[in-house]
């Protein structure tokens, strides 16, 4: 067994990309506030540092620092795993997402993903599947109505939305002929599959958002519904997990859309002589710029009531999606 | 023909008097074996019917002095019935006998009066028989006493001082169990069991301290029933105790959003106890206060309800130009949300020097941003699909609720206190008033945002035609007095030194005013007896009823659609409570 290329070089990716994941998530947590600040003629954290950059640490040592409430009339265990699994499931997503090519490294080939498998995105769609089971046993264990509609809303939002997402992504398989997310980014080497796929970038893009509970999905939690949804009775560390875990789902998301849609850490033309670790800032880019269109949304639409989402998700997103695949078929097939 | 006269003429010996009153409202003395059918007979007999239970109240008489004319009486309920064909009111009042008498209920004639009489039977210990579940609405459950009677107290110190023993914690907590099967409520359905969802009192989508339990079949809403009176700090015992003058800053806090649209009809309604004129500039003067006052509350709103839909970003620029508008209220009155800076008989002060440039500015400040809000809020397609269509209700409902203001508005009616019945001036101002057809949440929106720029218009004029003149009248009962000829004549000098001192002693009477206010018609009903304060305050408070009315629009539909709702109702629960 090679040590070095085997064992070590895989751990150290791992540390250094969840390191990097959390950094983002919590990082998300001030770009988000400081973003919205500006649509809203205010200035957002400012005090913990400048810019208010200190904010997240800030927040974090609060958070780990308040008093560990475990309501009497919740089931303990559950309860508390909850949070884990979203945040566990987010973490490991981010596994199979390829965030640069193949480069040399202090004399190893070491390509820039975690893992390099054949089932990819199928891998991507369980994990991410996963993560709502976090939010659905905390809003039922929480033995709360509230934490309750909003844990059943995020198992009906999750059904409908994992099913579009799943048809959308397969018009993608179709064109790039794999599962294996490094090969459709290599598919990618001219044009974005955005510039093939608009209509299923779109489709894709509302299922992501309903997919992270972002607003305008942001159903689950709806503060002004149903308090705080499924993390109603949450407080200290425990909130800030789910919280987190929110965040770094979007990172991680955003992450997702890049690598399928907008060309990963390829130039979107054809520039090619570039510097492999070029592509990574590229890749970086790219993620923040789908991170800022998550924030951009939040901060300009209403939210949508949920008995019309699900209906416009069956009625309207699931055929429009079947329709997408069968075009793209169609052209596969024929041409 | 005259109301009265055709009550008379129909009636007979059932009207048993008719009273005097400063503000002449026709009252009439009505029998009580016969009171319902005269009620009936003004709501749906006569043509042009008085339509609208206005307000419904009681009158503890038993330490009043000055009831010259006024049948024996140890309390009086008192029905208020407001009529939109002929633009008139008519008071009727019943007289009862005995420490806790007992009356009929008129809940089958108005659906309204269902709160009233609870309230009226919460405050005063009057009994309405017929009431479907005649409960306390605003003290808790477990008070002990009726909080408007003459001998309950008034202040804390004449009440022992306060315990709570750990068995009356436990009481007072178990009080506060909703029981479904007290208010007609079934657990079960045919194969569902239902949810009860306690929405409140603590709950970001209430805007305050309201509770609503709701009867939820999933998270459709079968019925809802609303608590109320938690913001229930007893404004109109206060004003038994607070003299004439110094209960205008309490009027502040009614609908606190509002500022002085609250001191404006109590102001109005003490002048007209006192036979006041005040002079133009003090009109011109109030009027834009008032709509100044419109539009802070019509922004809180519109930033708000956005905010119940989801949208983020409209309430901090409302807020922020609310900011703006609270400039000139400060510049001018030192104060901000609760100015207090309406007197008996005047304003405050003079408006200060550079008052017109700020109002100016502000007048070029907002009309761009408003329709900019247009395009942010309500041009856009998912606050549309949260608004149309959802708490929906028709002129009919409305009237019958007793629903006034934009909610009414929007219905199609184009009925406003400023336009139908001016008061302060306004007769002299040109403007519109918005209406809308459907009744829904959206049209709401509509008529509230149309009614900011009517209120601009209202402000250009004010600061174009501002007359010259004093800020006080020539009245000896204006508070405080002017001051210039004291130093002069020990007359006048007395005057005020007691004017100062005790408040102004208002001759006896009784006197109503309602005005249009941002949230509805607030009215305050006052009686003097001839003392240096009221011997009863009746606030009648816009929001009350449309809060009564919040559970029929709400059935059938979800919990986002509740808080759309609320949202699009615009009320303050300290102005439903009082």
């Amino acid at each position: 067994m090679d040590w070095v290329a085997d064992f070590w070089i895989p751990l150290i990716k791992a540390v250094v990309v969840v390191l990097v994941l959390l950094l983002g998530g919590a990082y998300m947590t001030w770009g988000e506030r400081k973003i919205c600040a500006r649509f809203q003629v205010r200035y957002g954290p400012n005090r913990a540092g400048p810019f208010g950059i200190l904010q997240p640490l800030a927040d974090a040592v609060k958070a780990i620092f308040k008093e560990e409430i475990v309501p009497n009339h919740v089931d303990k265990i559950i309860y508390v795993m909850a949070p884990g699994i979203s945040f566990a499931a987010v973490l490991i997503t981010f596994a199979v997402i390829p965030f640069g090519p193949e480069v040399d490294l202090f004399g190893q080939r070491v390509g820039l993903w975690v893992g390099d498998i054949e089932v990819g995105l199928l891998f991507l769609l369980a994990i991410a599947a996963l993560g709502s089971y976090g939010i659905v046993l905390g809003g039922w264990s929480s033995n709360n109505k509230y934490s309750l509609l909003g844990a059943l809303r995020a198992a009906a939002q999750m059904i409908s939305y994992e099913l579009i997402l799943g048809i959308s992504l397969l018009a993608v398989v179709l064109l790039a002929g794999s599962l294996n997310l490094r090969e459709i980014v290599d598919f990618q080497g001219t044009w974005p599959l955005l510039v093939l796929q608009p209509l299923g970038f779109l489709i894709f893009l509302i299922a992501i958002l309903a997919e992270s509970n972002r607003s305008p999905f942001d159903l689950p939690e709806t503060e002004n519904e149903l308090v705080s949804g499924f993390m109603t009775e949450y407080g200290g560390i425990k909130f800030a997990l789910y919280f987190i875990a929110e965040y770094t789902a979007m990172v991680v998301n955003s992450a997702i859309v890049v690598t399928i849609f907008l060309g990963g850490w390829k130039w979107p033309a054809l520039i090619s002589d570039l510097h492999p670790l070029a592509g990574v800032g590229l890749f970086l880019a790219k993620v923040l710029f789908v991170l800022f269109l998550y924030v951009w949304i939040r901060a300009s639409i209403p939210r949508v009531r949920f008995d019309k989402f699900m209906r416009f998700s069956w009625k309207f997103m699931l055929p429009l999606a079947f329709v997408n695949l069968l075009a793209t078929a169609a052209v596969v097939a024929f041409l | 023909m005259d109301i009265s006269r055709e009550l008379r003429e129909r009636f007979g010996p059932a009207i048993v008097a008719e009273q005097e009153t400063r503000d002449g409202i026709p009252t009439l003395w009505v029998a009580q074996d016969r009171f319902r059918q005269v009620l009936a007979y003004l709501k749906s007999g006569t043509d042009r019917p008085y339509a609208m239970l206005y307000d419904l109240t009681a009158i503890d008489e038993r330490a009043r002095t000055q009831r010259k004319g006024q049948p024996a009486a140890d309390f009086t309920v008192v029905y208020h019935l407001l009529s939109f064909t002929r633009n008139h009111d008519v008071r009727v009042k019943v007289a009862l006998a005995g420490a806790y008498p007992v009356t009929a209920s008129i809940t089958d004639l108005w659906p309204a009066a269902n709160w009233y009489e609870r309230e009226v039977w919460d405050m005063f210990g009057i009994t309405f028989e017929g009431h479907p579940h005649l409960a306390r609405i605003l003290m808790p459950s477990t008070w002990e006493g009726h909080p408007l009677r003459k001998e309950h107290p008034a202040r804390g110190t004449e009440m022992g001082p306060f315990r709570l023993p750990v068995e009356k914690q436990e009481r007072e907590e178990e009080a506060l169990l909703f029981h479904p099967e007290e208010w007609g409520l079934e657990r079960h359905g045919e194969d569902t069991d239902f949810v009860f969802l306690n929405l409140g009192p603590q709950h970001p989508g209430t805007h305050g301290l309201l509770r609503i339990v709701l009867q939820l079949d999933g998270e459709v809403i079968l019925d809802a029933v609303p608590d109320i009176g938690y913001h229930h700090r007893g404004a109109e015992k206060m004003a038994e105790r607070q003299t004439w003058h110094t209960f205008i800053p309490y009027t502040d806090r009614i609908d606190y959003l509002g500022g002085v649209l609250n001191n404006l009809p109590y102001v109005l309604a003490v002048e007209t106890l006192a036979g006041i004129e005040v002079p133009d500039r003090v009109k011109v003067i109030r009027v834009m206060m008032a709509e100044l006052f419109r539009i802070a509350s019509h922004l809180v709103w519109y930033g708000t309800f956005a905010q119940d839909v989801g949208q983020l970003t409209p309430v901090f620029l409302m807020f922020t130009d609310r900011e703006r508008l609270f400039d000139i209220v400060e510049a001018i009155t030192g104060g901000r949300m609760h100015p207090s800076w309406f007197r008996i008989g005047g304003v405050a002060q003079d408006l200060p020097r550079g008052w017109d440039g700020l109002v100016r500015d502000f007048l070029d400040y907002l009309p761009p941003r408003l329709k900019e809000y247009d395009k942010l809020v309500m041009g856009n397609p998912i606050f549309k699909a949260r608004t149309q269509g959802i708490g929906a209700y028709t002129l009919e409902e409305a009237v019958e609720w007793g629903v006034t203001g934009p909610g009414l508005r929007a219905c199609g009616l184009e009925w406003d206190f400023r336009k139908k019945r001016p008061y302060s001036g306004y007769e002299g101002f040109e403007f519109e008033v918005p209406t809308a057809q459907r009744g829904d949440c959206y049209d709401r929106a509509v008529v509230r945002v149309e009614e900011m720029r009517q209120s601009l218009r209202i402000i250009e004029q004010c600061l174009d035609n501002m007359p010259a003149g004093q800020y006080k009248a020539d009245h000896p009962l204006t508070t405080p007095p002017r001051k210039e000829r004291t130093m002069h004549d020990i007359e006048t000098l007395i005057a005020h030194f007691l004017g100062v001192s005790w408040g102004p002693v208002i001759p006896a009477g009784e006197a109503f005013f309602g005005i249009e206010a941002s949230k509805g018609n607030t009215g305050y009903y006052l009686i003097s007896d001839g003392g240096i304060h009221a011997y009863r305050a009746r606030i009648r408070a816009p929001s009350f009823p449309h809060i009564q009315m919040v559970p029929e629009i709400s059935r059938g539909l979800m919990v986002p659609d509740l808080i759309a709702i609320l949202g699009s109702v615009d009320f303050v629960l300290a102005d439903v409570d009082r």
